[in-house]
């Protein structure tokens, strides 16, 4: 498992660089955070810490939470976040191997229904603000809620572009208008497009290292894509272009690092081709007809759901039996 | 059955090889056993030969203490159908009949004879025949004497291989792909007697009157390929290089891999027209036909933990520790010997059992070399299991279910099918021994059958009690209104219907022991699959058993009787699909996968078993049916085995009467 995390650092690179280094001070409370609860977990559950401990499983999901939320956001959230992540979504389910949902997407749930608004404050990329905040400002403000006095919260964060898309089009206006904010990137976002790519570099990597197969991702991205291609071509004043769903909000993330997991995902080849690709329908609904501005982690959590089914009607043929 | 032919007739043109799904690459350590050729050993001091080397019924022993035997000379001979000789693999004395530690993963002890040689290695007249033209039949039947059975490891007595089966064998698959690691034997037997392996083809290609022959070879022995390929230039024998890929040396794999053709599941590769067989088992035919030798040694490598790690030619019952001197002897940090090779090999008692027919590899086991494996962590569902099952099967889920003794999920989930072969263990990045809760599984799930098998027929009997009651009451109840119409008639007329109740009775009497007649000339099912000759022996049987007075059963209405039946008849049917299953079953796998056929076999006929039960729980029309017992008048015996069993069966089922009564 060393290699998933080994497989996100350059996504976590491209992210300190662009958003500044906020992001790793969010990680290293997460990660502290799993360490600690799954330890004592484990203590109360009498079983054996060290290797435990050891395998990394908890580590991900902290460093999957914590890429998963706004850098920015006050360090108790990412604290309850965690912890609720690795206590309730995991070992209360019997720990490693028997939690049925993702627990960093149960943790992202539930912090995002429990505190909507600071969930949906995220920094704008250092290089399109003025005034910029250093290393020392971010850790102030993610432990003090304080900012240079020169500085206000709204000039350096900003709603994500799938956010800002829904509720623009909600007040008519057009596409054309909506995509030229600064906010928009090439493909996807400003800014998180880069670090999107930086995570698909890490996840074949993965691929590459035979840690995951070309299943899971290849069908997400594939669910996404066709949904997006198919609403973009019917009107493309309404709906943004599949390249846009691709390097946004949390695909690339979520094909390559949540998805994978393991443990909350099926296991024949078939059925992680029909768990993944209901994912990415689901993503993308939730996208543009839901509530909340991205849709992964809901659709990881249904999808979570269904595994036990699509695992048992997916079996493959046994040697030496008809089909 | 034509489509296999045609199929088989077209591959034989291909070079292609099918490839099965996943399967595993161990490290090989095949080149320390490989640098020497195969030696030769000195006589031991003793030879200790386990009269249990193979898989079938244990030889009767045809020599005493003190008796001097010669080198050849028939020791034990084969007992029942499927059974194989023991022969003195030297001249001595016996020296002791008596139980020894024998090699078995059970570690138990069993019955073996000790000759002690006298150093002169005088041969027994040998008697050679000439395979290449005297009749079939009569060498089929002199391989009963020859002792030899699947040296690959499967140790399946060869004759039975030979008989004459329902489906003609259109062709030969030779096993030599030895996929196991450490395992070196074939590969130098291949390099060092190439000739003798083609001529004992033939021999087998004659007696099988079989099309086709394919060599498989896994490709990381380049040596013996070419060996084989010069051997078989001019001939019409096909060698096909496999790729490495545990486990390849396993019978229904190596058709796949060469053939392209999967055995289905639940048919063994004869009734498919294909015979697989190994190297080494070929040239022992060979050297039986024409040198009138019988099995009195192998080749066997001698490796791991040991200094000079090597193959010998090895004479059966040759000590171990002999062997282990030979090579040069164990290195200081030896902590165990496996017999086999590491993935479905077991640990050997100790270093004082003798090499049997199954003894393929033994390998001196260290710490560093075979390290003890990590603590097991839970699963995770990684499905890396999965991709690496050569059966397409789902570890993990049968991990689940075994642990959960789930154990009708779990054989939904096909693990019968399950070969032991341990690539899923082996990529387990949790460490987790999940062949150890498949053997757990399976074995529990035989025995609950039994159970079952015991509690069906306790269900059985309170069901016809119930019916018993029930006829009666209906009988009580047809009886008084008779009586009450004949108090209202006048008494001629109950005069007229007393007889026409009775005639009644008697009718419907009639019709019972007719239905129980027909009943009786129903044939079980499991004797349709049987060849000519077991059908006439088992007519014989019938028909001696007749003579005796055993094959009709008088009383059915008698309960006890009853149940003492259906459990003989469940058992001797049992033991016929047993013996049955056996005797046809392909043993030939690659050398370690010994155990495992010995396993499929028992486990099929566990199969068998609770099939049987629920057919006669199903039919309970059928009951008082004749026994039908196996082919061989020994089978006797096992009956009365049977018949103790059933009355077992009926004192529990006497203890469940007591409970019902108590209910009631
Ligand atoms: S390889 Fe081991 S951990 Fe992975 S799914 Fe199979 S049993 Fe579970
Ligand atoms: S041991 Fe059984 S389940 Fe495991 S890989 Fe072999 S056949 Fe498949």
């Amino acid at each position: 498992m060393f290699k998933v995390l080994l497989a996100l650092m350059p996504g976590i690179a491209v992210y300190a660089w662009l958003f500044g280094g906020g992001v790793l001070i969010t990680l290293v409370l997460a990660t502290a955070t799993a360490l600690v609860t799954e330890a004592l977990m484990l203590k109360l559950r009498h079983r054996p810490i060290q290797p435990f401990l050891s395998d990394y499983s908890a580590v991900i999901t902290a460093w999957l939470l914590a890429l998963a939320i706004p850098p920015l956001a006050p360090w108790w959230l990412i604290v309850v976040g965690t912890a609720f992540s690795i206590i309730i979504a995991k070992q209360l389910y019997g720990g490693l191997g028997y939690n049925p949902f993702n627990p960093a997407m149960v943790g992202y749930a539930v912090l995002l229904i429990s505190f909507p608004v600071v969930m949906t404050k995220w920094p704008i990329a250092l290089s399109m603000v003025e005034t910029k905040l250093n290393f020392m400002d971010q850790f102030h403000y993610i432990f003090n809620q304080t900012l240079p006095a020169n500085i206000t919260i709204d000039a350096v964060t900003s709603a994500t572009p799938l956010d800002y898309l829904k509720t623009q089009l909600k007040l008519n206006q057009s596409m054309e208008m909506i995509q030229s904010s600064p906010i928009f990137g090439v493909l996807g976002t400003q800014g998180s497009e880069y670090i999107a790519l930086a995570y698909l570099a890490g996840g074949l990597f993965l691929w590459q290292q035979r840690v995951i197969t070309w299943h899971l991702p290849t069908a997400f991205l594939g669910g996404i894509a066709v949904m997006a291609s198919f609403f973009w071509a019917i009107d493309a004043s309404q709906y943004a272009n599949p390249m846009f769903h691709l390097f946004s909000g949390a695909s690339m993330l979520g094909a390559f690092f949540i998805l994978t997991d393991p443990v909350s995902g099926p296991t024949t080849p078939k059925a992680k081709l029909y768990f993944a690709a209901g994912a990415g329908i689901i993503t993308y609904l939730i996208r543009v007809y839901g509530g909340y501005p991205d849709g992964v982690a809901f659709a990881v959590i249904f999808m979570n759901i269904c595994v036990p089914l699509i695992d048992t009607y997916t079996q493959p043929r046994v040697f030496g039996h008809e089909k | 059955m034509n489509a296999p032919i045609n199929i088989a007739g077209l591959l034989k043109k291909t070079k292609a090889v099918f490839r099965f799904n996943g399967g595993v690459h161990p490290p090989e350590n095949k080149a320390q056993s490989t640098q020497r050729p195969i030696g030769q050993l000195a006589l031991p001091e003793k030879l200790v030969l386990p009269l249990r080397q193979h898989i079938g019924n244990i030889p009767k022993i045809k020599v005493a203490i003190g008796d001097h035997v010669l080198k050849g000379q028939l020791i034990a001979e084969a007992e029942g159908t499927v059974s194989a000789a023991i022969h003195a693999p030297t001249s001595g004395t016996i020296t002791a009949i008596a139980d020894a530690v024998i090699p078995h993963p059970s570690g138990l002890s069993d019955r073996c004879i000790t000759i002690t040689p006298d150093g002169k290695d005088s041969w027994i007249e040998r008697q050679p025949q000439d395979w290449r033209k005297d009749e079939l039949a009569p060498l089929v039947k002199s391989l009963r004497l020859s002792g030899i059975v699947g040296l690959g490891g499967a140790t399946f007595p060869t004759q039975i291989k030979l008989r004459s089966a329902n489906t003609a064998i259109h062709t030969l698959v030779i096993n030599a792909a030895e996929c196991e690691p450490y395992i070196t034997c074939d590969d130098m037997l291949m390099r060092e007697r190439s000739e003798e392996i083609v001529l004992g083809i033939k021999v087998a290609k004659r007696l099988l009157d079989a099309e086709n022959v394919i060599i498989g070879i896994e490709d990381n022995k380049p040596e013996a390929i070419k060996a084989m390929r010069m051997a078989t230039e001019n001939t019409d024998i096909q060698v096909k290089v496999v790729p490495t890929l545990y486990p390849s040396g396993d019978a229904r794999r190596l058709v796949y891999l060469v053939l392209g053709q999967e055995v289905p599941h639940n048919k063994r590769s004869t009734e498919v027209g294909i015979q697989v067989f190994n190297v080494a088992t070929v040239s022992a035919l060979y050297r039986y036909f024409e040198f009138g030798e019988p099995a009195l040694s192998r080749v066997v490598s001698m490796t791991g933990n040991v200094n000079q790690p090597q193959n010998f030619e090895v004479l059966f019952g040759t000590p171990l520790r002999h062997l282990i001197k030979a090579a040069g002897g164990a290195k200081r940090d030896t902590s165990h010997f496996i017999m086999g090779g590491p993935m479905m090999g077991f640990n050997l008692p100790s270093d004082d059992v003798p090499i049997t027919k199954a003894a393929n590899c033994i390998i001196a086991a260290s710490p560093t070399l075979f390290e003890p494996p990590p603590p097991a962590m839970p699963c995770i569902r990684c499905a890396r299991c999965a991709d690496a099952c050569p059966v397409s099967l789902q570890p993990q889920e049968l991990y689940w279910f075994a642990k959960s003794d789930n154990f009708e999920k779990a054989q939904a989930y096909n693990l019968f099918d399950c070969i032991e072969c341990g690539a899923c263990s082996y990529v387990c990045p949790s460490d987790i021994p999940l062949v150890q809760y498949y053997r757990y599984a399976k074995s529990e799930m035989i025995a609950l059958d039994k159970a079952k098998e015991a509690a069906d027929i306790a269900r059985e009997r309170n069901e016809f009690r119930l019916a018993r009651i029930e006829r009666e009451k209906q009988e009580r109840a047809a009886k008084h209104a008779a009586r009450a119409q004949g108090a209202k008639t006048a008494d001629s007329s109950e005069k007229t219907t007393a007889p026409n109740d009775k005639q009644a009775a008697i009718a419907a009497a009639i019709e019972r022991a007719k239905a129980q007649k027909a009943a009786e000339n129903t044939e079980p099912k499991n004797t349709t699959h049987l060849s000519n000759t077991t059908k006439a022996e088992i007519a014989a049987i019938d028909a001696r058993r007749a003579s005796v007075g055993l094959t009709e059963t008088k009383m059915t209405t008698n309960e006890e009787k009853q149940a003492k039946i259906t459990a003989a008849i469940a058992s001797a049917k049992a033991q016929k699909t047993d013996a049955n299953q056996a005797a046809n079953e392909t043993p030939i796998k690659n050398d370690t996968l010994a155990v495992d056929t010995e396993k499929q076999a028992k486990i099929e006929a566990a199969i068998a078993r609770a099939k049987a039960a629920k057919a006669e729980a199903t039919k309970p029309q059928d009951k008082g049916v004749q026994t039908k017992p196996s082919a061989d008048a020994e089978k006797q015996a096992k009956i009365e085995a049977a018949i103790a069993r059933a009355k077992a069966a009926k004192a529990s089922a006497l203890e469940t009467k007591e409970q019902q009564a108590k209910e009631d």
